[in-house]
C-alpha cells in the first residue's frame, strides 16, 4: 500500500446559512482514480474549489506528497501539480484553442511551440484538437478536450475532473475513460466528481461519498452495488416516478421543416426539425447541451418567430405568433436557465408568477395587473409544488435551485397546458425535487397534455419518456419508443442522426 | 479584509436610507470643497440648502423658483427613469428638450401675432412632437441597426445645439430685435405664454404637467402590465422576451415617452421662465435630470423629492454665487458628487458588508 | 481653391490626436470588459490640470504629466465605484462626466487666456521645409508621434504578449478568468486607470498644444466621439487610427468651409462631425457578425466573485 499523494484533514468551510464542508477528510494515492460522489449541494464543488485554491477553508488542512499544502490561488495549485477540468466557466469562446490553453498554464511556451505541443499531446491521448480554432466554434465534447489538454500539458500529479461526462455522448464517455485509465497507469492520481453511479463503478478505484457537507462513507465502488451507493448519497431511498400509461390521443403539436439561423455568433442552427406529440404522451429529446436545445425551445416558446405552418398546435399554425398568443392557445414552455430566463432573479415570486401566467390565469384587467390574484396564484404554486420559501414576497434568487425549479415548473403545470415543453427540468436540482418534478410532468401527461422534455440526462429521459429522439448539431433524429432502448442505441442516436433521411423525407437537404 | 455578500432580497431600508445618507455625505464633502476654495464651509452649506427657503430677504424670491426649476427636472427625469428601468439609456434629453422648445416656439411664432387661446395648447403638442421626433432618431437606429443609443442620443445634443444657435441668430430671430440674437418674447405675448397658474408659487403649466407625470408613472410602474414589462426588460432581458415583451417596441416606447416629456419641458421653459429662444436658454436640465432620476432611485416619488432637492441646489448655487462669490460651476461638481455618493452607497441595498476572517494558510 | 490640402492634412493630424489618445485608452478599458462613459469628464479634467500646470510651471512636459495624473485620479473614482462597490457602469460613467465638467470649470476659474509656453516641434526646420510631406510628416510636436506609437504599442501588447492575452480573457469572460485564478478586479482597475491617464493626456493636448487656452467645456463632445471611435474600430487599435483621422479630417474641413463661407448653413457644418459619427456608427453596428466577434463579451457586466 503506497502512502497517499494527497489528503484532506478535517476541512471545514461555512457560508452564511449553510456549512458546505464539515470536517471532510479523505486521501488519494498516486495512480488512483478516486470518486467524489454526492448530490447537488452536497459540498463537492466547494471541496474541489478548496483543493484548487479558489476557496480558503475555515478550518482543517491539506497534505500533498506528505507536506502541508495550502494554495492561496489556482496558480499556486497548478505550480504544485494540481490541475482541474471545470464543469463550466473556464473557457473563452472568442479566443483560440491555443490561447485558451496558454491562459491555463504558468509558463506557456512560444505560440508556435505550444501549437505543436497541443497537436502532439492531443494525438497521444486520442483527443484530436486544432490549436487555431476558436473555442466558440467547438462542440461541448471538444471544449472539454481543450480543458483536458490544458491540464495534461502541465504534467499534473493530481487531476480533478468535475462532472466531466455531463456534456458527452456515451461513446465519447468511453473515449474519455480510456484516456483517464491511461493517465492512471502513468501514475497520475485523478479525483473524479460525479453523481452518476454506473460511471463510478466502471472507472473508479475508491469513492468518498458526501452528503450535506459531510463524508458519510468511503468505499470501493466495484464492491458495492449502485443501489447501496445511491442510498448513501441521498440518505433515503427514492420512489421512482410512476404513472399509468394510457393510449396516446390525438396529435396536439406538429413540427415540420423547422429551420432557424442562430441569433448569437456561437449559436447552433436548427436544421429541418420535425416531430409530433400526442395527447397523453411524453416525448424525450436527448442530446448534449449546445446542440440546439436552447434554439429549439426558443422556437417553440415564440421567442424566435418561424414560418407559421412549421409549428401546428392542434392544426392552428402558431409559428409566427409571440409567446403570449401561444400561451393563450395552450403551448407553454419552461426554459433551462432559471435565473434570468424562466424567472427574473430580483423580482419576487408574485412578480415572477405574472411573468408567464398573465394570459391564461387572467391576472390582468384592462392592462392593469391584479396583484391580489397574482399573489394567490403564486401561493397556490408554492403550496401545490412544495416550494420551500418564507413567502410569496421573496426574490427569486433567494430560493435554492431545486425550489425555484419547482416554482417554475409549477407555474406552467398549474396553467393546464395542452402542450408543455421543458428544457433540462432537473439540472442542478437535488434528488427529491427532481423526483417531484418528474412526477408532476408524468401526471400532466396522464391528464391528457402532451409533454416534451429536453434533457441531457439520458437516464431521466428513458425513465419518463414514451418516445425518445436525439438532437445533434441542430438535427433531430426520428423518435423511437423509449422502452427497450439500450444505452448503445441511444449513444448512436446522439452521435449522429443516422436515420434522419428515412424519417424526414420532406426534409431532404 | 472587507467582503461583499449579496443579500437574498434587496434591503428596503437601505433603498430609502442610501439617498439620505448620500445627501449628508455630499454636504460634508462639499463643505470640504468649499473650504478648499477659501469659503466657510458651514456658511456655504447654509446658503445652498437653507437660505433659498428661509432667508429673510431672498426667500420670497427664491421659494417660487424651487418649483420653476424642479418642474422641468422632474418632468424629464420621469421619462428618463422609465427608459433606465428598461435598460434603455437615453442620455440626450438635453437635445430633446432643445428640439421641443424649438418646435413649440416655432409653431407659436408662426401664428404671431394671433392671441388665440388654442395656440398655447397646440404649442405644447408641437413641443412634445419635437422632443419625440428627436428621440426617435436613436430609437430607430437602435431597433433597425442596433446602434448604441447612449452615443447617438448624446451626440444629437450637439446637433440640437447647432440648430438652436442657427434658430436664435437666424430663422427665429426677433425681426424687431434690432439684430440681437434671440426670438420674440413668448412669455410676454398673450396666447404663447406659459403663466403662473397660482401667483407667487412658481407653479406654471409645466410644473402641473410634471406632477401629473409623477402620478402617471407611479401607476404605470406599479399597476400596469407595461410598467411590469419595463422593469422586467431592465432586470432580465431574456426573461422579458420569454414573457412576450417585444424589445424593439419597448425601445421605441421608452425613448418616445422620454422624448415627449423632455420636449414638453423645453416648451414650458421657453414659453415661461426663459421667455424666449436664445442661444443658451437651455441650462443643462436634460443632464441634471439624469442625476435626479438616479437620486430618486428611478422611482416616481423619489424623483419628485430628488427634483425638489436638485432645484434647491440650483437656487442655492445661485445664491452662493451672489453672496459668497462661489463660481457657478461649483454646484455642478456638487451635483456630480451627490451622484457618486449615491452610487457608492447603493451597494448597501444589494450587498451586506462582511468583515471576512483572514484565514491563516 | 477654398481649402489648402496640405494645411488641411496638418490640421487633421492635430485635430485627431486628442481623439486618438482618448480612444486608445478607452479601447483598453473596454477590452478588459469595462464600459467607462466618463471619457468626456476625464478629458476635460486633463485639459484643465494640464493647462494649470503649463501656466504654473512653464513646462509643456509637466503639463502633459499633470493632465495624465488628473485623468487618472478621476478614473480612480470610477474604478473604485464600479469594481469595488459594484456600481452600474453606465450610471457611474455618466456621473464621472458630469462631475468632471463641473470640477474642471471650478478648477479653471481665472486661468483662461493666460499665455502659454510654446510647444516645440521635434524635427529640424530643414525636414519640415520639404514640400508637401515636410509639414505633414515632420511638422508636429512630439505628442502627435507619441500618440501613434501608443496605438502601435497597445496593438502589440494586446495581440503579442501574455499581459494582453490575459486582459482580453478578462474582458471575454470574467468567470472563466476568475476560475483560472486571474485577479479580475485588479486587472480591470489597472485598465481603467490606464484609460483615465490616456483621456487626461488627450485633454492636456487639447488645451496645452492645440487650443493653447482654457475654455469651459472645451472638449465639446470629443470624449463621446472617442467612445464612438472604439465601436467604429470594432475594438481594433489600427482601425482607431483610420477612424480618428477620418473624424479629425471632417472637423478640420468643416472649420475651413465655414471660414470660406461657401453657402452651406453654419449649423450643418457645426453639426457635421456629430452627424457623420452617428451615420458611421449606424453603418458599423448594422453589420452583425463582425461586431459580435470583436466586442468583449463581458463588456459592462458587473463582476462579483461569489467564492
Amino acid at each position: 500500500m503506497t502512502s497517499p499523494l494527497f489528503e484532506t484533514i478535517g476541512l471545514t468551510k461555512a457560508y452564511p446559512g449553510v456549512v458546505a464542508n464539515d470536517d471532510v477528510s479523505f486521501a488519494i494515492r498516486p495512480g488512483e482514480i478516486h470518486a467524489l460522489l454526492g448530490e447537488n449541494g452536497a459540498g463537492k464543488s466547494t471541496l474541489v474549489k478548496t483543493i484548487y485554491g479558489l476557496v480558503k477553508p475555515d478550518a482543517g488542512e491539506m497534505l500533498f506528497k506528505g507536506t502541508v499544502y495550502a494554495p492561496s490561488e489556482p496558480r499556486a495549485a497548478r505550480a504544485a501539480g494540481v490541475a482541474m477540468v471545470f464543469q463550466h466557466f473556464s473557457l473563452f469562446e472568442a479566443l483560440s484553442v491555443a490561447e485558451n490553453i496558454a491562459l491555463g498554464m504558468e509558463n506557456p511556451p512560444k505560440p508556435r511551440d505550444l501549437a505543436a505541443r497541443i497537436t502532439e499531446v492531443s494525438a497521444q491521448y486520442g483527443l484530436p484538437l486544432d490549436p487555431d480554432r476558436l473555442v466558440g466554434d467547438l462542440s461541448a465534447g471538444e471544449r472539454q478536450r481543450v480543458e483536458i489538454i490544458r491540464c495534461l500539458l502541465q504534467d499534473p500529479k493530481l487531476l480533478i475532473m468535475d462532472e466531466p461526462t455531463s456534456v458527452l455522448t456515451p461513446q465519447e464517455v468511453e473515449i474519455l475513460f480510456h484516456t483517464l485509465r491511461k493517465l492512471r497507469d502513468e501514475g497520475t492520481a485523478i479525483l473524479y466528481i460525479s453523481h452518476k453511479l454506473d460511471e463510478i463503478r466502471a472507472l473508479c478505484d475508491e469513492a468518498t461519498i458526501l452528503r450535506l457537507g459531510k463524508v458519510v462513507a468511503t468505499c470501493t465502488p466495484r464492491e458495492v452495488s449502485a443501489a447501496e451507493m445511491a442510498e448513501l448519497m441521498v440518505g433515503k431511498s427514492l420512489s421512482r416516478p410512476a404513472r399509468d400509461a394510457g393510449a396516446p390521443g390525438e396529435v396536439l403539436l406538429h413540427v415540420g421543416g423547422l429551420s432557424v439561423t442562430p441569433a448569437s455568433p456561437f449559436g447552433t442552427p436548427l436544421r429541418h426539425i420535425g416531430f409530433e406529440v400526442r395527447a397523453g404522451e411524453v416525448l424525450g429529446i436527448g442530446g448534449v447541451a449546445g446542440n440546439g436545445q436552447d434554439e429549439l425551445l426558443a422556437a417553440l416558446s415564440g421567442e424566435t418567430r418561424v414560418p407559421p405552418r412549421t409549428i401546428l398546435l392542434s392544426d392552428t399554425p402558431v409559428g409566427a405568433m409571440g409567446p403570449n398568443k401561444r400561451r393563450a392557445l395552450g403551448l407553454l414552455c419552461a426554459p433551462e436557465e432559471r435565473l434570468g430566463h424562466a424567472a427574473a432573479p430580483d423580482m419576487t415570486l408574485t412578480e415572477n408568477a405574472v411573468l408567464t401566467a398573465r394570459v391564461r390565469q387572467q391576472l390582468d384587467r384592462h392592462g392593469f395587473v391584479d396583484w391580489g390574484s397574482t399573489r394567490d396564484y403564486a401561493a397556490k404554486i408554492i403550496e401545490r409544488f412544495d416550494v420551500r420559501t418564507p413567502g410569496t414576497e421573496v426574490a427569486a434568487r433567494a430560493l435554492s435551485g431545486g425550489n425555484l425549479q419547482k416554482f417554475v415548473i409549477g407555474r406552467e403545470v398549474l396553467q393546464n397546458p395542452k402542450v408543455l415543453v421543458v428544457n433540462q427540468p432537473t439540472w442542478g436540482v437535488d434528488a427529491s425535487a427532481a423526483a417531484a418534478i418528474r412526477q408532476a410532468l408524468l401526471d400532466l401527461a396522464t391528464g391528457g397534455a402532451a409533454v416534451i422534455v429536453i434533457s441531457q440526462d439520458l437516464d431521466e429521459l428513458l425513465e419518463i419518456s414514451d418516445r425518445f429522439c436525439a438532437l445533434n448539431e441542430g438535427r433531430l433524429s426520428a423518435p423511437r419508443p423509449a422502452r427497450g432502448l439500450s444505452m448503445e442505441e441511444v449513444g448512436l442516436m446522439l452521435g449522429g442522426a443516422h436515420d434522419m433521411h428515412e424519417a424526414q423525407p420532406e426534409a431532404a437537404e | 479584509m472587507i467582503r461583499l455578500e449579496k443579500r437574498p432580497t434587496p434591503s428596503r431600508a437601505w433603498n430609502i436610507g442610501a439617498p439620505i445618507l448620500a445627501v449628508v455625505l455630499t454636504m460634508i464633502a462639499g463643505g470640504v470643497m468649499f473650504a478648499l476654495l477659501g469659503q466657510d464651509p458651514v456658511e456655504a452649506i447654509r446658503v445652498i440648502f437653507w437660505d433659498p427657503l428661509f432667508h429673510e430677504r431672498f426667500a420670497a424670491f427664491s421659494r417660487p423658483q424651487l418649483l420653476v426649476k424642479a418642474g422641468p427636472l422632474i418632468l424629464i427625469a420621469i421619462g428618463l427613469a422609465l427608459g433606465f428601468r428598461a435598460g434603455i439609456w437615453n442620455i440626450g434629453a438635453e437635445g430633446q428638450y432643445i428640439m421641443g422648445a424649438l418646435f413649440g416656439a416655432a409653431f407659436g411664432l408662426a401664428l404671431y401675432p394671433s392671441e388665440s387661446p388654442l395656440i398655447f395648447p397646440a404649442m405644447v403638442i408641437a413641443g412634445a412632437l419635437g422632443g419625440w421626433a428627436w428621440a426617435m432618431i436613436p430609437a430607430i437606429l437602435k431597433t433597425r441597426f442596433r446602434t448604441n443609443e447612449i452615443l447617438v442620443s448624446l451626440l444629437l445634443v450637439y446637433v440640437a445645439e447647432a440648430i438652436l444657435a442657427s434658430a436664435a441668430t437666424g430663422w427665429l430671430r426677433n425681426p424687431e430685435g434690432m439684430g440681437f440674437p434671440g426670438s420674440r418674447d413668448l412669455a410676454r405675448h398673450p396666447g404663447t405664454d406659459n403663466p403662473e397658474v397660482i401667483a407667487g408659487t412658481g407653479m406654471h403649466w409645466g410644473v402641473i404637467t410634471a406632477f401629473i407625470a409623477v402620478i402617471a408613472a407611479y401607476v404605470l410602474l406599479n399597476r400596469h402590465v407595461l410598467g411590469y414589462q419595463i422593469k422586467l426588460a431592465g432586470q432580465a432581458p431574456r426573461a422579458a422576451r420569454f414573457a412576450g415583451v417585444n424589445p424593439g417596441r419597448l425601445v421605441i416606447l421608452c425613448l418616445g415617452i422620454s422624448g415627449v416629456l423632455a420636449g414638453m419641458a423645453g416648451l414650458f421653459e421657453v414659453s415661461g421662465p426663459a421667455g424666449q429662444i436664445t442661444i443658451d436658454f437651455n441650462v443643462g436640465y436634460g443632464f441634471t435630470a439624469i442625476i435626479v432620476a438616479f437620486l430618486g432611485r428611478l422611482h416616481p416619488i423619489g424623483i419628485l423629492l430628488a427634483g425638489l432637492l436638485m432645484a434647491l441646489t440650483y437656487i442655492g448655487g445661485e445664491l452662493a454665487q451672489l453672496m459668497l462669490g462661489v463660481p457657478a460651476s461649483a454646484i455642478q461638481a456638487f451635483q456630480g458628487m451627490l451622484l457618486f455618493f449615491l452610487l457608492a452607497l447603493d451597494v448597501l441595498a444589494n450587498y451586506r458588508i462582511k468583515r471576512a476572517r483572514e484565514v491563516v494558510a | 481653391m477654398i481649402v489648402d490640402p496640405i494645411s488641411l492634412m496638418v490640421a487633421l493630424i492635430v485635430v485627431s490626436t486628442p481623439l486618438l489618445l482618448a480612444a486608445i485608452g478607452e479601447l483598453v478599458v473596454e477590452k478588459s470588459g469595462v464600459l467607462n462613459l466618463g471619457v468626456e469628464g476625464m478629458m476635460i479634467i486633463g485639459a484643465v490640470t494640464g493647462y494649470i500646470a503649463a501656466v504654473e510651471t512653464g513646462s509643456v512636459t509637466l503639463a502633459f504629466v499633470a493632465g495624465m495624473i488628473g485623468g487618472l485620479l478621476l478614473s480612480s473614482i470610477f474604478a473604485v465605484l464600479t469594481q469595488l462597490l459594484l456600481s452600474n457602469q453606465v450610471a457611474t460613467g455618466l456621473a464621472l462626466t458630469l462631475f468632471g465638467l463641473g470640477l474642471s470649470a471650478l478648477l479653471g476659474v481665472g486661468y483662461g487666456g493666460t499665455p502659454m509656453p510654446p510647444v516645440r516641434d521635434i524635427f529640424p526646420q530643414v525636414m519640415q521645409d520639404i514640400p508637401v510631406i515636410g509639414p505633414i510628416l515632420f511638422g508636429h510636436s512630439a505628442m502627435i508621434y507619441l500618440a501613434v506609437l501608443l496605438v502601435a504599442a497597445v496593438w502589440y501588447v494586446l495581440t503579442h504578449t501574455r499581459a494582453g492575452l490575459v486582459l482580453r480573457a478578462v474582458g471575454e469572460s470574467h468567470e472563466a478568468a476568475h476560475a483560472l485564478g486571474y485577479k479580475v478586479i485588479r486587472i480591470r482597475m489597472l485598465a481603467i486607470l490606464f484609460g483615465g491617464a490616456c483621456a487626461g493626456l488627450s485633454g492636456a493636448f487639447l488645451s496645452v498644444a492645440r487650443v493653447q487656452n482654457w475654455i469651459d467645456g472645451m472638449t465639446a463632445g470629443a470624449g463621446w466621439i472617442a467612445l464612438a471611435l472604439v465601436v467604429f474600430a470594432s475594438w481594433k487599435p489600427w482601425r482607431l487610427l483610420i477612424g480618428a483621422y477620418l473624424f479629425g479630417g471632417i472637423a478640420a474641413l468643416q472649420l475651413r468651409l465655414q471660414a470660406a463661407e461657401i453657402g452651406v448653413p453654419v449649423a450643418l457644418l457645426d453639426a457635421s462631425p456629430y452627424l457623420i459619427t452617428i451615420l458611421v456608427l449606424a453603418v458599423i453596428s448594422s453589420d452583425k457578425s463582425r461586431l459580435a466577434m470583436n466586442a468583449p463579451a463581458a463588456l459592462g457586466k458587473v463582476f462579483h466573485a461569489s467564492s
